[in-house]
């Protein structure tokens, strides 16, 4: 235990112009060293767990939104397959494809805005607007989807409530060349860039086994080397259809990280390419919903349903007695987990590398708090 | 009193000559980062958002005043004051043009020809820091006197390679006079070669300009303010148009850099290859001589601006590392490789 | 073998219940043998769960109350009204749920403990799963369940002295009015 009187503390957050959210950190620092950083959590708690036992099970699926809100779409989609899980049916194949192609512009949307938001807190601004009016384009797809861009509220429970937009194909051609676009941008200016290196290499590393230990889940796991993805190995939805990498990194510094998400966008895209394939290979009036009775009152029991978010594993807990409403609903979001080890990451680095190590693993105020 | 008037004139003409670069330069930096960032940047005050700067004046000089509780009242208006003065005050060794004649009256365009301007430069470079410092500590933040010792670190430290490289500048041209070490730069060098300060002074314009970067507090080198990490640094506390002075001295040092760059490195106000006078009336030529050095300067404030929107920040520890470990010896390295030339061309 | 059979035979008398939900496993271990079994989990070759996935509590109070309902009611027809009912026997009112995940099988299980509500401390287990660490001062938060061994056991989401545990059954949606005093020096 480190006396704390020989060291000047320093509140960052829960309003800093790096805290994105409301997190904070209390950091105790020896000049521009870090010697123990404290996160303090709960500025965004909303009781989202203690919400969804008074709501049915249609009318929790807004709430999810509200968790990790730069890819509201993952949320939605894994809240209903627990759901679905509960309820013993699979939401029809055309509904899986469209859900896997909305899910997958999700994860771009949420890595490019992570990428970007690094790049701003390492001084580079450049890039941020490059992505970002990429993911502008994404959003005018989620809203042609369904009129709304964020907080989207996509799918129901047992399926999707539409068909994709005739223009999407368009749309999509159009996007794809500005992903890869942005993305050659963005690697131009920060990849190679010497000061970005500096800042980035070697900053803020941990070990495979610390990670694992911590539940570290998502981009952040496997940049520490470790090959784990839950759409390869516990393939949900349709995801076992289709070919793509695993992108992973070695020492899961920021530089990892970083790269694990710039090298995972390009594989979404793939995966959105060959998703919307098999979609225009069903016929017009395939089945969008599963058998599901209006009001919905699974049997009682307990299951955990979690899919691969763009921060990692994003698992839902659901308790059923039977009712009409959840028992308890329990998120696992995937930043929580995380974020606990950021105290042993910043450990001895410099306030800037804390920004930088903060802001790469990508911690959203509204997941982590729910 | 001829003399006089003349000298007023002049200073007045600098004073809002530098004033109306500085409020050009805001709109400038905006409108180029947007053109850098694909987006339109402001341009709904006036023709082009030109009115922009305009209304941010408006708007700093209403807002509230506010002065925290627990800061340091007198050091806490004063600090901009201390910061911005230096900046102006350097101009007047600058020059600004050659000279132009009226009424039969040679009239140099600079506001002070003093023989110990390089000196003059120096001492006032290292006053601004004390304008940050002091603000930094007045306001009573934690975030803020991170950003004064930052800043303290950082231009003392980058102080030395700047030095140096204008001492190794002061060796070439045996003067410590601006004005002379501009004249000096005219005609060729080698033969081919225009006569200007960064062909015979190569790595001392990369020392120099890389130090200048840091001096000014721009990026790759604003960590003094790294907005993302300690809010805003030293002025976090400061608002209305107290942060205006701040904002604005900052503007003013970039216009003295880059006019120091242009006079030391860039031949002042000759054109490569083409000599003015030679052709030219006395009058048209005094105007003509203030364009040229204008239109450099001018590309030297674009590539502040150039740099700042295309490349992150850099750490703390690198900083004061690529200043004592790569700026420093390298400028001793610089000194001598000059000195060993001139000795041996001599 | 199955994996409930692998587990039995694992934990063996550790075990005091299994169930089964729509292909989740889960296991119920008695509150004192928990870090054990998880080690013996954990440790397992063929098993290996080596994962947590997650922990958290659940409030079965309400659950026991509506199943009670149900007889009682009847009971109220049959027999004479006068009859005071009989205190029913509930089981212990919270559980702790642990989600672990092998990365070597890629399976899941639910290992359960129950709580009882006069004595709600169970062991921590953060020196087998460091992930631990926030999942249980978060339910130590919301449910008041205490640790036992867990190094800096404090409330993370709501703040310090907040009078109440805000996840369980009997504490309202709207919460009970607690303001949050913030002391300035």
């Amino acid at each position: 235990m480190i006396n704390h009187d020989d060291y000047v503390k320093i509140n960052i957050g829960p309003s800093h112009p790096a805290m994105h959210g409301t997190l904070r950190v209390v950091a105790y620092t020896d000049g521009e060293t870090v010697v123990s950083a404290d996160p303090e959590i709960g500025y965004l708690h909303r009781g989202v767990e203690k919400l969804g036992e008074h709501l049915s099970y249609h009318q929790f699926i807004p709430i999810t939104d509200r968790l990790n809100y730069c890819s509201a779409i993952c949320n939605n989609v894994s809240y209903e397959m627990a759901v679905e899980k509960l309820l013993g049916v699979s939401a029809p194949e055309k509904a899986q494809l469209v859900r896997v192609i909305m899910m997958e512009l999700a994860r771009i949307a949420d890595h490019q805005v992570c990428v970007g938001i690094l790049g701003v807190d390492l001084g580079a601004f450049t890039p941020f607007f490059y992505l970002i009016i990429q993911r502008e384009e994404i959003y005018e797809i989620f809203e042609h989807y369904n009129g709304a861009r964020l907080t989207n509220t996509f799918g129901r429970i047992g399926g999707v409530e539409a068909d994709l937009p005739k223009d999407f194909e368009q749309r999509w051609k159009k996007l794809k060349e500005g992903i890869a676009r942005a993305n050659e941008e963005t690697d131009k200016l920060l990849t190679h860039n010497r000061i970005w290196m500096d800042r980035t290499i070697g900053v803020t590393t941990f070990s495979a086994e610390d990670a694992l230990a911590w539940g570290f889940t998502g981009p952040c796991l496997r940049a520490c080397g470790v090959k784990r993805d839950l759409r390869k190995d516990e393939p949900y939805s349709v995801y076992d259809r289709f070919d793509f990498e695993v992108p992973v990194g070695k020492y899961g510094d920021v530089f990892d990280r970083y790269m694990v998400r710039m090298r995972e966008m390009e594989e979404s895209v793939k995966i959105i390419d060959q998703a919307f394939k098999l979609y225009k290979d069903m016929p017009a009036d395939a089945p969008l919903m599963a058998k599901v009775p209006k009001t919905i009152k699974p049997p009682a029991g307990e299951v955990y349903s979690a899919i691969e978010s763009p921060n990692g594993e994003l698992g839902f807990f659901i308790k059923s007695d039977g009712s009409d409403k959840p028992y308890r609903i329990k998120i696992r979001p995937p930043c929580y987990m995380v974020y606990q080890a950021f105290p042993e990451m910043v450990k001895g680095e410099m306030i800037a590398d804390l920004i930088a190590c903060l802001s790469s693993l990508n911690v959203i105020a509204g997941e982590l708090d729910r | 009193m001829n003399d006089l008037i003349i000298a007023l004139i002049k200073v007045v003409f600098i004073w809002v000559w530098v004033l109306l670069i500085a409020v050009v330069m805001t709109w400038v930096e905006r409108r180029g980062a947007a053109m850098i960032q694909d987006r339109p940047g402001p341009n709904r005050a006036g023709p082009f958002g030109l009115l922009q700067p305009l209304a941010d004046g408006i708007k700093l000089f209403t807002k509230e005043d506010i002065i925290p509780a627990k800061a340091k009242k007198l050091l806490f208006i004063l600090g901009p004051i201390l910061f911005s003065l230096p900046a102006f005050s350097a101009y007047a060794v600058v020059p600004f043009g050659d000279k132009i004649v009226l009424g039969g009256k040679e009239i140099i365009l600079q506001v002070a020809d003093v023989n110990i301007g390089f000196l003059y430069i120096v001492a006032l470079g290292s006053m601004a820091v004390y304008g940050i410092v002091v603000g930094g500590w007045a306001s009573n933040n934690k975030y803020s006197i991170l950003g004064g010792l930052r800043a303290t670190a950082q231009l003392i430290s980058y102080e030395v390679p700047w030095g140096l490289a204008l001492l190794a500048i002061v060796l070439v041209y045996g003067t410590f006079s601006l004005r002379e070490i501009a004249l000096a730069q005219q005609g060729t060098f080698l033969g081919i070669l225009p006569n200007w300060g960064v062909f015979k002074q190569p790595l001392g314009f990369i020392l120099f300009i890389v130090a200048a970067y840091a001096e000014a507090n721009r990026v790759p080198f604003d960590l003094p303010e790294a907005e993302s990490e300690i809010v805003s640094g030293y002025h976090t506390e400061y608002g209305s148009m107290r942060l205006g002075v701040y904002l604005f001295g900052e503007y003013v040092n970039l216009c003295t850099l880059s006019a120091l760059i242009v006079t030391f490195f860039f031949g002042a106000w000759h054109l490569p290859y083409i000599n003015m006078a030679s052709f030219l009336g006395p009058i048209s030529y005094g105007i003509a001589s203030f364009l040229v050095f204008f239109l450099k300067v001018s590309f030297f404030l674009w590539l502040f601006v150039w740099v700042r929107w295309t490349v992150p920040r850099f750490r703390y520890d690198q900083v004061m590392g690529l200043g004592w470990k790569a700026l420093i010896p390298l400028g001793l390295l610089n000194l001598f490789l000059t000195a060993l030339a001139i000795q041996l061309t001599a | 073998m199955s994996l409930k059979d692998q587990v039995q035979s694992c934990l063996g008398p550790l075990v005091v219940a299994v169930s089964e939900c729509q292909g989740d496993l889960s296991v119920e271990v008695s509150r004192e043998n928990i870090k054990a079994a998880l080690s013996k989990l954990k440790e397992d070759p063929g098993l290996s769960f080596d994962f947590l996935s997650d922990l958290f509590g659940v409030d079965n109070s309400e659950l026991y109350k509506k199943t009670a309902a149900k007889p009682a009611k009847k009971a109220e027809a049959e027999t004479a009204p006068e009859e005071p009912p009989k205190p029913q026997e509930f089981p212990p009112r919270f559980e702790v749920i642990y989600l672990l995940l092998s990365l070597k099988t890629n399976k899941r299980l639910q290992v359960k403990v129950r709580v009882p509500e006069e004595n709600p401390v169970v062991d921590s287990v953060v020196s087998l799963f460091k992930a631990a660490t926030w999942p249980e001062r978060e339910a130590y938060d919301m449910y008041g369940i205490r640790f036992n061994g867990h190094p800096d056991l404090r409330r993370l989401l709501m703040w310090e002295g907040f009078p109440a545990y805000p996840l369980r059954k009997d504490y309202p949606l709207e919460g009970r009015g607690e303001e949050r005093h913030l002391i300035y020096d």
